[in-house]
């Protein structure tokens, strides 16, 4: 049976390998991408628009910033459903859990290390949502980094030790926030007299101009966006490794 | 041309993971070499400009999916059975 499923996998990996053949050759100024209108829309405009040196962050979250709203809400969603699966599913402890679970210390050389080197991830995740703009990062990449520095502390000690510091019902509220945040901005400036996300009606609140009112607009949505996906990463992470019992080390 | 031997390198370095995540038994280690994988794919987006995607990829791919696989193995039964 092995033998035979082999065959379906060999002739669509052929047919892939077959179809990347008529893929243009990387960096081509000549390929369907390079020559449609709206690349070289983006790269034109993007500074003069909205003076953001980083092309990629200034699509993401101004020229497609409806699309980011809903991946940010998909994340969102992603985290509610699996605490709606997992939360109370596992409260009768079973037998084969209790089977390998160690009840040690944690490892001093370890949650010292992790003592050391946790503000520094999330002093890096700030820089790195700050910096969206200019270099490489945002919202999504600064959420993670912060998200993963409590995984850290839950992974170092326990679930409870990180639990202490970020409830459950903390990250939920947390994460709703960063999409109210992201959402209130857009309304806002819908209320100014744009259009829904149309950011550079801000000017009218803040004391800059049009460009740097969507400067400063993608920076308010970059900090929603982190708030949520932080927050999610962790919660996720909380209910996955404890089957919904919120309790424990791994 | 340096380059291209070092892109040569990543991705028979990619093979060599993925059939090693397939043909490994005990599941934590093939989150592990998985994590390896998503980290060779972060190297390659860097290599080719996308710093951004690269980013992502390290962060998500490598690092937080891999403890979320890692922390999901740990409450099922670690050895596959094929």
């Amino acid at each position: 049976m092995k033998w035979i499923s082999l065959i379906p996998v060999f002739s669509v990996g052929a047919l892939l390998l077959f179809a990347a053949k008529d893929f243009p050759e990387w960096g081509d100024p000549h390929s369907p991408a390079s020559q449609s209108p709206v690349s070289s829309h983006f790269i034109n405009n993007t500074g003069v628009d909205t003076e953001v040196p980083n092309m990629v962050t200034a699509v993401l979250a101004d020229y497609r910033g409806f699309d980011t709203m809903f991946e940010t809400v998909v994340v969102f969603i992603a985290g509610i459903a699996v605490l709606a699966i997992l939360k109370g599913s596992g409260r009768r402890p079973r037998g084969r859990h209790r089977s390998y679970k160690l009840e040690a210390e944690p490892d001093l050389i370890v949650t010292y290390t992790v003592r050391l080197v946790v503000p520094v991830i999330q002093l890096f995740a700030f820089y790195v949502l700050a910096h969206g703009h200019v270099s490489p990062g945002g919202g999504f990449q600064g959420g993670v980094v912060m998200g993963a520095s409590f995984i850290l502390i839950a992974l170092a000690w326990d679930l409870d030790h990180a639990l202490v510091r970020m409830s459950l019902p903390r990250c939920m509220v947390i994460a709703a926030v960063g999409i109210i945040i992201y959402a209130g901005i857009g309304f806002l400036s819908m209320f100014m007299g744009g259009e829904f996300l149309d950011y550079a009606e801000l000017e009218r609140l803040l004391p800059v101009s049009r460009e740097m009112a969507r400067y400063y607009a993608i920076l308010g949505v970059e900090i929603g966006v982190g708030f949520t996906v932080a927050s999610i990463m962790f919660a996720l992470y909380a209910n996955l490794s404890s089957e919904g019992r919120l309790k424990g080390g791994l | 041309m340096g380059l291209e031997l070092l892109n040569i390198f990543i991705l028979l370095l990619l093979v060599a993971t993925a059939l090693a995540a397939l043909r490994v038994r005990d599941l934590i280690t093939a989150a592990a070499v998985f994590g390896v994988y998503s980290f060779l794919m972060c190297l390659l987006w860097a290599e080719m400009g996308a710093v951004d995607v690269a980013f992502t990829e390290a962060t998500v791919g490598a690092g937080v999916s891999t403890v979320v696989l890692v922390a999901t193995i740990f409450n099922l039964k670690r050895k596959s059975n094929d």
